[in-house]
């Protein structure tokens, strides 16, 4: 598998207090990678430095070998193009219909104008998403999982290549958060999109990733598949995933 | 995020005045400079395609359209009260008539664009701040960003552009209506000659008395745009925080706006009247 994303040696801080000490950690193309790590380790920093929305103190973000922090911002709005954010909130438009919420990155980010086409496609991610009837409501009447999924829709709508997302399952009930979880593994297998996910849901990473990376103290401790981390001994994931998993007596 | 304020070595309190004073001088720079950081990104954005001129309309609409039953209610008031002063004080010299002239004058040139403004930064000014807010603290603007839209010309160019049209004709309007509230309380209320009224308007009121109002308008309209979307562009702390912004947001475009209006007024004064 080629590497997609790759950090590397990322430093971040908010006045005094560096949230990244120099974290580095490739992605490979069409997997599901995670990150996974205690509130306030700065997960969410790390993958909105990927995206953008965030600058970097200090460190590079490579997407298939051209790095984004310091290239031109012309160059790295067209790069972004290949990037989606699925938001923890999922971030709708608050003043527009889901309808418009979905043809948004269509029109704004891709340019589109013929109508009869960007409405085939709206309905189609409805469809997709198994909402179909949503369209002319506004997301203040949606519930946390209808919003998650219409936010899952306008992002795939703009077709990216990579596809990141902010604690997908945060608030949400297990029957939700389940149905949020099968809902990535679609994307990557229907879409062949790279997931690139944080989340506490320590039991669905192990499930549905192909990679995992533990965030701590700022820095990638350790990445590798499920099956390599179960396996670690560094202590501070080793009791990370015992308290994870202590539900199932899975680790221990 | 933590504070760092802890990590700091304590200052002898004898020197607490002068560190809170250096904290504020550089607090406030640094507000100025991601100011005219922001300006620049305004400025930059605002020849660029598309033009959306739907969202302008929209705009316009919400910023005029709307506007008009407060801008009529509070410049016939002005008007009104203005005249009934005035009136008064001319009585005095048995110069009624100049009324007309009097309130003609300073409405167009002064009472105006500034009340126009000032009721406008209140209605819209604190809407704009609150609605760009509330986008940033539910990450929106931050959702445009990840979807390559620059947020500053799809937000912020329509709103500046929209008060930039929208002020002047406003401030027209308040003319029309403040001169009415002024013609009902000296004409039909204190005994003014209804002639006089109006020749004393016609002749002393120059049609670039007029330009110079909406001008300022105009500048007027600019500057509670920009400085209104600034302060909710950049707000934080959840809702709290939006509601300082917004207050922030009147405040500061408001004094902004009365100093611009005098250096305006100098400057017209000495190159245009």
């Amino acid at each position: 598998m080629e590497t997609i994303v790759e950090v590397q040696d990322i430093h971040k801080a908010f006045g005094s207090l560096e949230v990244l000490k120099g974290a580095s950690m490739p992605f490979e193309e069409g997997r599901i990678t995670a990150i996974i790590g205690q509130s306030g380790t700065g997960k969410s920093v790390l993958i909105k430095t990927i995206i953008g929305v965030m600058d970097p103190d200090r460190g590079e973000v490579f997407f298939r070998g051209e790095e984004i922090t310091t290239a031109p911002a012309e160059r790295r709005r067209e790069i972004r193009r290949n990037f989606g954010y699925l938001f923890q909130d999922s971030a709708l438009f608050d003043s527009m219909s889901v309808y418009d919420n979905i043809a948004f990155p269509l029109v704004e980010s891709l340019g589109m104008r013929d109508r009869k086409k960007i409405r085939a496609i709206v309905e189609e991610k409805l469809e997709w998403i198994g909402l179909p009837e949503v369209g002319r409501k506004m997301p203040a009447e949606l519930s946390g999982g209808m919003r998650k999924r219409v936010g899952l829709a306008r992002t795939l709508a703009a077709r990216p290549e990579v596809l990141l997302f902010d604690e997908p399952t945060t608030g949400l009930d297990p029957v939700l958060a389940e149905s949020i979880n099968d809902l990535i593994v679609r994307v990557n297998e229907e879409f062949g999109i790279t997931c690139i996910l944080i989340t506490h849901d320590i039991q669905a990473t192990f499930r549905i990733s192909n990679a995992i990376g533990f965030l701590y103290e700022g820095v990638i401790q350790e990445h590798g598949t499920p099956e390599e981390l179960s396996r670690t001994s560094h202590p501070i994931l080793r009791k990370f995933l015992t308290n994870s998993f202590a539900d199932l007596g899975v680790a221990g | 995020m933590s504070d760092s304020s802890d990590d700091r070595p304590s200052t002898h309190f004898l020197l607490r005045p002068a560190e809170n004073l250096g904290r504020a001088i550089v607090g406030t720079l640094e507000e100025l400079g991601r100011f005219f950081v922001f300006l620049g990104r305004v400025l930059r954005a605002l020849p660029r395609r598309p033009l959306r001129w739907k969202l302008l309309a929209e705009q316009m609409e919400r910023i005029g359209v709307r506007s008009i039953p407060i801008i009529a209610l509070s410049s016939a008031a002005i008007g009104a009260i203005f005249s009934l002063q005035i009136t008064i004080l001319l009585g005095w010299f048995q110069a009624e008539t100049m009324v007309g002239a009097a309130v003609g004058i300073t409405l167009a040139r002064e009472l105006a664009p500034v009340i126009t403004t000032l009721m406008l930064i209140a209605k819209n000014g604190s809407s704009m701040t609150a609605e760009l807010g509330t986008m940033r603290v539910t990450e929106q603007i931050d959702a445009m960003e990840t979807m390559s839209v620059d947020p500053v010309h799809y937000l912020v160019v329509p709103r500046m552009v929209a008060s930039v049209l929208v002020f002047p004709i406003l401030t027209g309007l308040a003319n029309v209506v403040g001169v009415t509230g002024a013609y009902v309380i000296a004409v039909e209320m204190m005994g003014v000659d209804p002639g006089g009224f109006f020749e004393q308007l016609y002749w002393y009121v120059n049609p670039i008395d007029v330009v110079s109002g909406l001008i300022k308008a105009s500048v007027m309209g600019f500057m509670m745009s920009v400085i209104c979307s600034y302060f909710g562009f950049y707000s934080d702390r959840g809702s709290k925080g939006v509601g300082e912004s917004a207050t922030r947001a009147v405040v500061t475009s408001s004094v902004g706006i009365l100093i611009a209006d005098y250096v305006m007024a100098d400057l017209m004064l000495k190159w245009l009247y």
